[in-house]
Order: C-alpha cells, then structure tokens, then sequence
C-alpha cells in the first residue's frame, strides 16, 4: 500500500467512526496499527458528556399559558398573545442552542465517536418534539446507550417521553388503541418491513396501553388504561404488556439484520454486501446486541478499508459542518449561520423529516443543495455571503430564521499550515488534497487550482488552496 | 466560447463515461427540435401551512358553519356566491372572475384515510403521494420526472420550482427537477470560472456517488444555460403584482410563453396557519394569491397558451370546523383544492359541499383522495401512466 493510500484508510476510519480529523491528528495515528487506532477511538468514546443546556420544563409553562388562553384569563387578549409569543421565540432559541450544542460537541475530538453513534441513533429512532426538555432528555438517552446493548437503547427509547409524545402512545388506551407506536417499532425500529402482520400490529398495540409520560418528561404506567386482556402476537399468546413485546422482537434474529444492515448503510456502503451485513447480524445478534462489539468488529474488518468503500458516501450536512470543525480545529463563534446551513442544505437537527428519518446518500444532493456546497467553502473562509433564502414550511411556531449568511469562524490557518511546512511548493497542492479528499482527484483539476491560487505567505497559500479543493465535487464525499 | 462547443465540450468531458452521447441526443433534441416533454403544463401552487378551507369556499347557507366561528365566520352577504349553498371568501374575487369564466374547478373534501395533523408529516404525505402510513423518499413530480426519463437521459428543467431550495414534490428515484429563483441567478451561480473547471475535467474516481456529483452538475449547467437563453426571449407585457407569488408566477409566465420545455413548475405561498386572528391574515394572503393568479391566467390567454396550462392549488390540511379561542382555528383535515386554466368547464364545482354534520372528531371528512386529483392530471393533463408514478391506481375525476 503507497503512503496516500495508507492515510486515506486512517482518515476513512476517522470519517466513519467521527467527523474526520485535522492533518496533525492524521499524521500521529499514521505510526499507529490499524487496531490500535481503533482501541484508542473506543478508549475516546468513554467520555459521556450529556447535553445540559436546557433547564427548565417547558410543557409545564407551556401548558398553563395554553389553559390561560383557552379561559381567556389574566389579562386582556394582547398580554396573552405577547405572553404566547414569548414562549414560542423561547422555545426556538432553547433548540437553537441544543443544535448549537450538538454541533460543538460533534467538533471534540473527544466525544467524535460516541456523537456519531448518537448521530446515527437520531436517525434511526427520528423524532420531533416541541417540548425542548424532551428533546434534550431523548438525546441524551441517545448519546448514553450509544455504545451499550442495543435492548437497553430500544426499552429507554421506547419509554421516553418525546417518543411517547411523537408516535401518539399517550393516547394509545385500552379502549380506544392508538396503533402508531406499535407500527413503528416493528417496521422501524427492529424488525424491518414485511416481518410482521396488521394483527401484530394491532395486538401489540394493546400490551403498550397504558405506556404514557408526566409533565417532567418521565415514564408512567396508567394501570387504568391498559388492557390486562389476552394478546396474541407474533403466534404467541398470554397476557403481554409493553416490555414483553420489546423482548419478543429482540428475541427475533431479523431485528438484528435490520439493525446491522442500516449500521452497515451508514458506516460502510449504502450498497449492501449480503455476506459482511449476515455475518454482522449473527455477531451481534450472538452478543446479546453488544453495539460497542458490533461497531469493533466492523472497524477491524479488512472488507471496511475496501478501496470501494473510502470516499464512498456522501456526507450529510451534518457531517459535513462538523468535518470542517475537526479537520480545521475551527469553532463557530456566531451560530446562526451553522443552522442556516443546515436548512439550505437540508438536515436540522432534531428536525427529521418523518419518523422514517432522512433518506441521505444521493437525496442530499439535487441541483440546488450542490451549488450552495460548492460555494460554501468561499463564504467560510472569504467572506462571501450565501444568497439563497429558506422556504418557510408555514408552520407558525417554527423560527422564522433571520437571514444570517454570513460565517463568523475562530480558526488558525497558520497552525494548520504548519502540519505542511516540509512539503516543497510544487507538491503542497496535492498534499492537501490527499488530507481534504477521501477519493483521487484529477491532475488537471489539481494543476488549474495550483495555477490559479499565488499568495505571498505559505499559510496564504494553504488557504486559497484549501479553499478550492474544498469547492470541489470530490470533497463532497467521505 | 459559442455554446453548442460549450455544451459539447462540457457534455463530451464531465462525467467520464455516462452516458453522455444519450446525454447530449437528448439535450440536442429538445433544445433544438424544440419538442417539449408534452405540450401541457401544470402550475402547482402549495399554501403552507394549512389554508383553512371553510372560510376559502364558504358554506353560506350553513348554521353549523355560523354557530362554530362566531367571530371568523365570513358574512353571508360579503360571499361570492358559485350556488346557492357555498361561495368564495370575497378576498378571492379575482379568482370569481376567472370562475365566470368557467376557468375555474372547486373540488371538496379533499384529503387521505388517517389524516395526519403535522405540517410536515401531511405535507410530506401531499408531496410524496403516498397514504399516511408509509414514508417515501420521493416526490410525485420527480417520479413524474423518471417515468418521462426512461431509456433516454434527461434533463432536470423539465420540472422547474421557482424557489431557491428544491422540494420534496421534484425529487425522483433516478431524476430531479431544478429550482431557480430566475433563471439569471442560477445562471450566474453556474457561470463562475471554478464551477466551469469542475464540468470541464472529468473525474478520476469511479464511485457511483462521485458519477452522480458530476451528472449532476453537468446537468444543472446545461439547464441553467438552456433556461437562461430562452428565458430571453419574452419578456411579460402584463403587470404582475409584486407580491412574492406575483413575481415567481410572472416567471413561469415568461417561461412558458419563451417556450421553454417544461411540463411542471411549482411555487409555494406560506403563512397560513392562522391560529391567531384568522382574518386579517388569510385575508391578505388569498388576496395576494387571488391577485398573482388572474394576472397569470390573463398572461396565459393573451398568449394564447391558456389551454395549455392548467394550475392546480392545494394545501396540507385543512383547519377544524370549530374556531378556537384566539379567533383563530387549529389543524384540521380535509380541504378545497382548485383547477385553473384549461379548457372550459362543464361542472365548475365537482362535487358535494362539506357535510358539517358528519365529521370526524369536530373534522371534516374526506370523500376525495387527493391521489385521484394527482391521477387524474397525470393521465389526462399530462398524459403518462398514473399507476406507474402512484404505484396503485387511483379513481380518476371528470375534470375535464
């Protein structure tokens, strides 16, 4: 193996199991073995630092001022609505800075891991919520059974209030059933598409009755709504409730390979190699869901440095914003443009599109979202402004996002140009490239950049040179 | 450069082996031959945010409809009568023109079994065509696109948004439509000497994605150079309004009279979930729409394209029977949708009004799937095979 091809597998395992990593970081971990790069990722992932940035419960507040409304009460209409509005913008900025949050601790180098993990799990059990208190408290479950067994994640998923609140579970009473969660959870969360029938679906729903969250956001058994009757599901009978249902479907091995193929989708390929995803299931299924095993196993396997996996996917927009906080060691001193960012492009946190979550891969990219990637880069580090406005989905309570397109950065172009200061000129253009590019990039493309980019001082140079590899197409994928 | 060798040479040198002779056939024959898709066009307008229904085609005989908006219901005397139960809410009188017209086609009760009350889960659900309880990745429009697209490249103008982000409603399986805010900002945009050199040089890497990126631009430069030529070539001599809706549609119009091949343009008009003091809000925005469309419609008759063209205006949902507290209303169900443009009308409004008495949980019941709707201008309008872009087959109306 040559020595670029060397450091792209180093940087696809920080690509796959993070965000990428800086040059500096690149060149330590290339004296490394594959193993131990590995062990000291999993060593990285033992930090657990939750996100704590909201304090208060907000659907206490909310919900008096609602009743408030409703009796018309305290004050004339006009303090109400002012009241009403205030909540609302409290609201948005309160999941502003959990996106903030989130964005940052995705930029630790610390944390990588284990926030990727996170990442994947918001995914899978994609969620919304207007009570910000959940949100965070759902995340942080999230970011807590990242690495753990995959039943701890799927029992303390299932009960937590946010999940509750979005699949309709508080109305899910013995006699009137609410179905969604019990649809989901099946086609989903665990077993896949065409693994159960409607029946299922309808008896399980029965055993979560009941399955319901209080004003803090904590589980609560209703005893009185659910229905202590006969359930028969999945050709079993007896008198389930919702805990026997997550047993049964852990207990079926097709939970696994649903589990392991969209871990491989999202880690590895969007193509799926039958053979590396079965044997993925058995292992996984065999460790009681061991996710931390899983993910060791997939990390070490020689199959994962395939050349036709590095630089095989896309990068989300996610991925992408943190990719530049890692490779770059910049932080984002105002905010407000890394969530305009993420609308344009078209993933905001805590925002899915649905439950199913966000289809990735080729749907990131459609002639719009690619043209404002190119020119990205540009408006970090020139000081270009992006001009594209966000569509307004029309929903009152969503945030008005005041057009801010303008990036305000901290980040040290001569730190990161010292990673280089042995590399001659004549070769520092493709240099850079083999550090901001997971797949090889055309020698004529690499000679128009060379030619176009003259500045005075090397960390100049390295800029503008970065600048245009990373306005590249190449550069898109990871 | 000139800009046949221009796309030649970006054609011939931008995506390695794709497919690109197939590419360039195409390109040449629908820019040059001038044969668009199909020669009629559909206008969608979206009104996010949930465009309350009942006080759009307003139930004016109807006491129910009184005694539950006490202070939004729309006077009796102030409607636009179409019959002798429902007329329009009077901020709509440019469309009642139209209406006299016999441009116009109300269609009731709209809507889908287990309506869902989330803004972006039914509007999701309303983009992508599918029942609300599965979840699809694409749009009606952009597998419309695909279904056009089979065995011949094809070109993502040929669904055109007027916006800067694309929606879900354009995305296909294989193809995507374009969205432009006008065509000489997406021109420019794709003009920039690096973007240049990126369709200029091929890519040295084979992955599928990697491909994709470089079609993908490829095609995004050819459009926008395509559109912006031809963009020039009519300019509106009608006054649009200059309202947001009133210039995207002055747009289309141009667009479409510069003969541009395009069989779907799309545009969004947001702000109406109006749980706060209805009125006054919903009042300005269907004034706005009312205002931007009969200017169009006019545009489109003056050029004589108006049978051509066909404008179909839909929102999420619905909003409940019932006002609520603040003098506004809540999320609700089914909704009015209209057809404008086209060939006259034999039955302007389709169907039955809104049953008041029969409702779902203080919501009105659907007794259109709005999949009907899509089929029947997929098949009738723009004649291709519904069952293939809706994966079932749906009833179709007698629109037309």
């Amino acid at each position: 193996m040559d020595a670029i091809q060397h450091q792209r597998t180093i940087q696809h395992l920080f690509w796959r199991a993070g965000f990428g990593a800086s040059p500096s970081e690149v060149q330590k971990a290339m004296s490394m073995s594959r193993l131990q790069l590995v062990k000291s990722l999993f060593r990285d992932s033992s930090h657990l630092k939750l996100l704590e940035q909201v304090s208060d419960t907000p659907a206490q507040n909310l919900k008096n001022l609602r009743q408030a409304v409703k009796q018309n009460a305290g004050g004339s209409r006009e303090d109400l609505r002012d009241k009403l509005k205030l909540m609302a913008q409290e609201r948005r900025e309160n999941i502003s800075t959990l996106n903030d949050a989130w964005v940052a601790q995705m930029g630790n180098e610390a944390y990588a891991f284990r926030e990727k993990m996170a990442l994947f799990w918001h995914n899978h059990f994609a969620c919304r919520s207007r009570a910000v208190g959940f949100i965070q408290q759902q995340n942080n479950t999230l970011r807590t059974h990242a690495l753990g067994k995959f039943g701890d994640l799927l029992m303390a998923v299932s009960k937590d209030a946010a999940m509750l609140q979005f699949l309709n579970n508080q109305q899910n009473r013995k006699r009137s059933p609410n179905e969604n969660f019990a649809r989901e959870v099946m086609e989903l969360f665990t077993l896949g598409r065409g693994q159960y029938t409607e029946q299922d679906i309808k008896e399980a729903a029965r055993a979560f009755t009941g399955w319901g969250f209080n004003i803090n956001g904590d589980f609560i058994f209703r005893e009185n709504f659910h229905d202590n009757g006969l359930k028969t599901i999945f050709g079993k009978s007896g008198n389930y409730k919702g805990e026997d249902v997550i047993e049964m479907l852990l207990a079926n091995p097709k939970t696994a390979q649903h589990i392991s193929t969209k871990i491989y989708r999202a880690f590895v390929n969007e193509k799926v190699d039958e053979a590396h995803v079965t044997a993925m299931a058995k292992r996984f299924y065999h460790s009681q869901y061991d996710i931390a095993d899983l993910m060791e196993y997939v990390f070490t396997s020689d199959w994962f440095y395939h050349s036709v996996n590095i630089g095989a996917q896309i990068k989300s927009p996610v991925e992408y914003l943190s990719g530049l906080q890692r490779t770059f060691n910049l932080n984002f001193v105002d905010k407000t443009p890394v969530l305009y960012t993420q609308k344009i492009l078209g993933q905001v946190l805590f925002n899915p599109p649905n439950v199913a979550g966000w289809p990735g891969g080729k749907a990131w990219i459609d002639s719009s979202s690619l043209l404002s990637r190119l020119q990205l880069p540009s408006v970090l580090f020139r000081n270009e402004t992006i001009n594209v406005s966000v569509k307004e989905s029309g929903d009152v309570n969503e945030e008005k996002l005041v057009r801010k397109n303008k990036f305000e950065i901290n980040m040290n172009w001569q730190d990161f140009a010292h990673s280089f200061e042995s590399i001659p000129d004549s070769a520092l253009c493709k240099t850079l490239a083999s550090y901001l590019l997971q797949v090889p990039i055309n020698d004529a493309t690499i000679k128009r950049i060379e030619n176009k980019v003259s500045a005075p001082e090397r960390s100049e140079t390295v800029k503008q040179l970065c600048i245009s590899l990373m306005s590249t197409l190449e550069y898109q994928v990871c | 450069m000139k800009r046949r060798t221009f796309l030649k040479k970006t054609a011939f040198t931008t995506a390695g082996s794709l497919l690109i002779p197939q590419f360039l056939k195409a390109y040449e024959q629908k820019h040059f031959g001038q044969k668009p898709l199909n020669d009629k066009i559909l206008v969608v307008i979206q009104l996010s945010g949930g465009n309350d229904g009942l006080n759009t085609v307003v139930p004016f005989r109807n006491d129910i409809y009184y005694r539950e908006r006490p202070s939004i219901a729309i006077n009796q005397n102030n409607v636009l009568r179409l019959n002798d139960e429902i007329g329009f809410n009077p901020a709509l009188e440019k469309i009642k023109e139209l209406y006299d017209n016999g441009l116009v086609s109300v269609i009731n009760n709209v809507g889908y079994p287990n309506p869902d009350r989330s803004h972006f889960r039914s509007m999701d659900i309303w983009q992508t065509g599918s029942s609300s309880e599965e979840y699809l990745s694409s749009g009606w429009i952009g597998r419309y696109l695909d279904a056009q697209c089979i065995g011949q490249s094809c070109l993502p103008h040929q669904a055109l948004e007027i916006d800067d982000t694309l929606s879900l409603a354009l995305k296909g399986q294989q193809v995507n439509g374009l969205s432009l805010q006008n065509p000489e900002k997406l021109y420019r945009q794709t003009q920039s000497a690096f973007v240049k050199t990126l369709t200029d040089i091929p890519a040295a890497d084979n992955h599928d994605n990697v491909a994709y990126l470089y079609k993908t631009l490829a095609e995004t430069v050819s459009s926008a150079e395509y559109v912006h030529t031809k963009a020039k070539v009519n300019k509106s001599r009608m006054m649009y309004p200059t309202t947001e809706l009133g210039k995207r549609l002055n747009t289309i119009a141009e667009l479409i009279t510069s003969g541009v091949s395009t069989s779907v343009y799309y545009v969004s008009l947001s702000g109406f979930d109006t749980h706060i003091r209805q009125n006054d809000q919903q009042d300005r925005l269907l004034r706005q729409y009312a205002e931007a469309v009969n200017v169009f419609v006019n545009d489109m008759k003056a050029n004589s394209r108006l049978d051509d063209v066909m404008v179909l205006t839909f929102s999420e949902f619905g909003r409940r029977v019932k006002q609520n507290a603040s003098s506004g209303t809540d999320h609700g169900t089914a909704n009015n949708v209209f057809l404008i443009g086209g060939p006259k009308r034999t039955r302007p409004i389709l169907n039955e009004a809104p049953d008041l008495t029969n409702l779902d949980n203080g919501d009105l019941k659907y007794s259109i799937d709005f999949r009907e709707v899509y089929a029947t201008l997929l098949d009738d309008w723009l004649h291709t095979d519904s069952t293939k872009i809706l994966t079932q087959k749906f009833n179709k109306l007698p629109l037309f």
